[in-house]
C-alpha cells in the first residue's frame, strides 16, 4: 500500500460576506507520496482554491488538511508557517522571485529561512539545484536579466531548496512560451519520478496528460478523476482547455 | 528564523533606494545633530552660571533665626495652659557661641568655615545707595568664598589696612562713580555713619551681589548693626557643593539654627531651570519625532511596494513577526547611520557655537558660549532617535505584513 503524502478530508472553503461563495465543496482527497496529479477544470472552479488549501496557504473554512499524516486544522499560524517552509515547495504562475536578490539568493531563501544547514551547505545545494535546472551559469543574475523560462526555473529550484515532500504548482507554465512549457513539464515530472509529490493547477491539457491521476474541478467538487498517464479522454481536455 | 537573513533583505531594500534612504537618513542626523546642539547650549548656559552662583556665595549659611520661633518661656511654664497677651521675650541677636559651633562643624565638615556679620546699610557717595553690608574675616573668608579671586582692584587683605575700609562690587562702583581709594560713608540702620575708604572692588558676574554686595570687616559690620560681638551667620563652603542640601540639614539638626543651602537660597530660580528643562526637552523630543516621519513615510512606502514580495515570503514558510522584523530592520538601519552623521553634525554645529563669543555687559568681556560636552547628550538622542524610528516603522510594518499571502497571489496572477 502506497505511503498518502497529502490527503483532504471534507474540504470546504466559504467565502462569507453579504453574498457568501463557496469555493471548495467538501473535497475528499488523499495523494500517494511520488504521485504526481493534475488539476483541472473551468475558470472559477475552485481549483486555485482548493491547491491554496492543500499547500497551507489559505485555511479552510470546514474539514482537514493532513501532510504526511500531520492533521493541520489545529496548527498556529505560525506553526502552518512552519510546515510550507519544511514540507510544501510552491511553484506560481508569475515566478515571484525577489527582484533586488540574484538567482543563487532566492533559491538559498527558503533554506536560509528553515536555518537547518550551514551556509556552505546551503550555497552547494542552491549551486547543485540551479545546475540541475539549466541556470548553472545564471546564478548571479537578477530576476530582470533571465527570460521568463529561466525564472520560472530559479521558482522551481526555490521550492525544492528545503527538500520537501510536496510540491504545489498554480499554473506553472501559464506564462511561458512552448519550448519553456515542455522545460518545466519535463522538470516537474522529474522531480513526481525522483519521488515527490506533485499538485500541479494547469489549464494545459498535455501537462495534465503527463500527471499520473488528474482531478476535474467544476464547482467546487471533484467532477471526475482521470487515473494513468497519457490517457486524457476528449472530454477532460475539453474541460481543461475552458477558459 | 536566521537573523542574517532577514538583515541581508532589509539592507538590500534600503541600499537599493539610495535617494530615499538618504533624505530618511539626513532627517534622522538633523533631528539628532540639532538635539545635541541644543542640549549642549542649554546645559552649557546653564552649568556656566550655576558655577558662577556657587562661586559667588557660600554653599551653605548657618543663620542665627530658627524655622520655626523658639518656645517662650511662658509656654514652657504653663504649656497646657492658653494665654494671651503675653509679649515673646526678645533674645539678643547671633548665633550663641559662634567659636563652639564653628569647631563643632568644622570637626566633621567636609569643607570649612568662615563667622561673618550681616546687616543692611546706605553707601554714600553723593549718591546713596541701599546695599547688603557683610562682615568678613579676611583670613577665614579666603577659606569659603572665591572673594579673593574676584577681586579686579584692590586685595581682600586690605581691609586690613584701613580703619573701616570696604570691598565693593564693580557694577555698585560705577553706579557711584567710586575708584578704589576714594571715601564713602556708611549709614547703619539705626542711623550709625561711619566715614569709609574704598579698599577694593571685586565682580563676581552675578549682577545682584555686584550691584548691592559690600565687604567690611566683622568689627565695621557690628558697629553698622549696633551690636557689639554679635556673629549672625557662618559661612559653610563644601569640597563638592552638590552636597550642600544634606549637609545644610544636618548642620540644622545639630546646631538648632537655620542653614540654607545655596540650592534653597536660590529655590526659585532652580525650579525655573526645572521648567526651563522641561520645555526644552519637550523641544528635542518633538525634533527627534519629527525627525522620524520621514522614516514612516519611506518604510510605508517600502512596504506598500514591498506588497508581492511580503506575499511570497510568508507563502515560501517566513513567519508574520520575521517579515515585520525586516521593516524594522530597515528603519534601523536608517536610524542608527542617521544617528551617526547627526553625532557628527551635533559635535559640529556645538563646536561652531563654542567659537562664538558674546559681549556680556556685567563682566565687560567678550566671552564664549559655553557648550556642555557630554556622550550622555549623544547616546540620550540617539537612544531616542532610533526608538522614534523603530517605532514610526513598526504600524506601516505590523500593516502590510497582515497581508493575506493569498489575496496578492491572486491579485497579481
Amino acid at each position: 500500500m502506497s505511503e498518502i503524502a497529502l490527503q483532504a478530508v471534507g474540504l470546504v472553503r466559504r467565502i462569507e460576506g453579504a453574498v457568501s461563495h463557496t469555493l471548495v465543496n467538501g473535497i475528499d482527497l488523499a495523494v500517494n507520496k511520488g504521485e504526481f496529479v493534475a488539476i483541472t477544470g473551468p475558470s472559477g472552479s475552485g481549483k486555485s482554491s482548493l491547491l491554496y488549501l492543500l499547500g497551507l496557504l489559505d485555511a479552510p473554512s470546514d474539514g482537514e488538511v493532513i501532510i504526511c499524516g500531520q492533521p493541520t486544522s489545529k496548527l498556529s499560524e505560525d506553526d502552518r508557517a512552519n510546515v510550507r517552509l519544511t514540507k510544501c515547495g510552491f511553484v506560481f504562475q508569475f515566478h515571484f522571485l525577489l527582484p533586488e536578490f540574484t538567482s543563487l539568493d532566492n533559491v538559498l531563501l527558503p533554506m536560509r529561512a528553515a536555518g537547518l544547514m550551514s551556509e556552505k551547505d546551503m550555497q552547494e545545494r542552491g549551486l547543485e539545484l540551479l545546475a540541475s535546472l539549466g541556470l548553472k551559469d545564471h546564478a548571479n543574475k537578477r530576476p530582470n536579466q533571465l527570460s521568463g523560462g529561466q525564472r520560472q526555473r530559479v521558482a522551481i529550484a526555490r521550492a525544492l531548496s528545503n527538500r520537501p515532500e510536496i510540491i504545489v504548482a498554480d499554473e506553472p507554465t501559464g506564462a511561458l512560451d512552448t519550448s519553456s512549457t515542455e522545460q518545466v513539464f519535463g522538470i516537474l515530472r522529474e522531480i513526481a519520478d525522483q519521488g515527490r509529490t506533485v499538485v500541479v493547477v494547469t489549464h494545459d491539457p498535455a501537462l495534465a496528460a503527463r500527471a499520473d491521476r488528474r482531478l476535474h474541478i467544476v464547482d467546487g467538487k471533484i467532477a471526475q478523476t482521470f487515473e494513468g498517464k497519457g490517457s486524457a479522454p476528449e472530454a477532460a481536455v475539453a474541460a481543461a482547455t475552458d477558459h | 528564523m536566521a537573523s542574517n537573513l532577514l538583515v541581508n533583505i532589509a539592507w538590500t531594500h534600503v541600499t537599493t533606494r539610495v535617494r530615499q534612504t538618504l533624505v530618511g537618513m539626513a532627517g534622522v542626523a538633523m533631528g539628532v545633530g540639532f538635539t545635541i546642539m541644543m542640549a549642549g547650549l542649554m546645559e552649557g548656559s546653564q552649568i556656566d552660571f550655576l558655577h558662577q552662583l556657587v562661586d559667588a556665595m557660600p554653599h551653605v549659611t548657618i543663620q542665627s533665626d530658627r524655622r520655626t520661633a523658639a518656645p517662650q518661656a511662658a509656654d514652657r511654664e504653663y504649656g497646657a495652659v492658653q494665654m494671651s497677651g503675653v509679649a515673646n521675650v526678645n533674645n539678643r541677636p547671633g548665633i550663641k557661641y559662634p567659636e563652639s559651633v564653628m569647631a563643632s562643624v568644622r570637626s566633621w565638615l567636609p569643607g570649612d568655615v568662615a563667622p561673618s556679620v550681616k546687616t543692611t546699610a546706605i553707601i554714600d557717595h553723593g549718591g546713596r545707595i541701599g546695599v547688603t553690608l557683610v562682615g568678613i574675616d579676611p583670613k577665614q573668608e579666603i577659606k569659603v568664598s572665591k572673594l579673593a579671586s574676584q577681586m579686579r582692584e584692590g586685595q581682600i587683605n586690605d581691609l586690613l589696612r584701613a580703619s573701616n575700609a570696604v570691598i565693593i562690587g564693580q557694577a555698585l562702583a560705577e553706579k557711584l562713580a567710586v575708584k578704589t581709594g576714594n571715601a564713602v560713608t556708611l549709614i547703619g540702620g539705626q542711623g550709625t555713619q561711619v566715614s569709609s575708604s574704598v579698599a577694593g572692588i571685586f565682580r563676581s558676574g552675578l549682577k545682584r551681589v555686584d550691584e548691592g554686595q559690600v565687604y567690611a570687616l566683622i568689627g565695621t559690620a557690628q558697629v553698622m548693626m549696633g551690636q557689639s560681638g554679635v556673629i549672625n551667620e557662618l559661612r559653610l563652603r563644601l569640597n563638592d557643593p552638590l552636597d550642600a542640601e544634606t549637609i545644610a540639614k544636618q548642620v540644622e539638626g545639630q546646631t538648632g539654627y537655620k542653614s540654607v543651602s545655596w540650592q534653597e537660597a536660590n529655590s526659585d530660580l532652580l525650579s525655573s531651570f526645572a521648567v526651563r528643562d522641561f520645555i526644552v526637552l519637550t523641544v528635542m523630543g518633538a525634533m527627534l519625532l519629527t525627525s522620524s516621519f520621514a522614516t514612516y513615510n519611506i518604510i510605508s512606502t517600502i512596504t506598500n511596494e514591498k506588497r508581492q514580495d511580503i506575499a511570497i515570503m510568508k507563502s515560501l514558510g517566513m513567519r508574520e513577526t520575521a517579515v515585520r522584523r525586516i521593516f524594522i530592520m530597515e528603519a534601523a538601519i536608517i536610524g542608527v547611520v542617521g544617528i551617526i552623521f547627526g553625532w557628527a553634525i551635533g559635535y559640529a554645529l556645538c563646536y561652531s557655537w563654542s567659537q562664538i563669543t558674546i559681549y556680556n555687559t556685567l563682566t565687560g568681556t567678550n566671552v564664549p558660549i559655553s557648550i556642555y560636552y557630554t556622550p550622555t547628550h549623544y547616546l540620550v538622542a540617539g537612544g531616542i532617535s532610533l526608538l522614534c524610528c523603530t517605532g514610526a516603522a513598526f504600524f506601516p510594518a505590523r500593516k502590510a505584513t497582515r497581508v493575506h499571502p493569498v489575496e496578492i497571489i491572486r491579485g497579481a496572477s
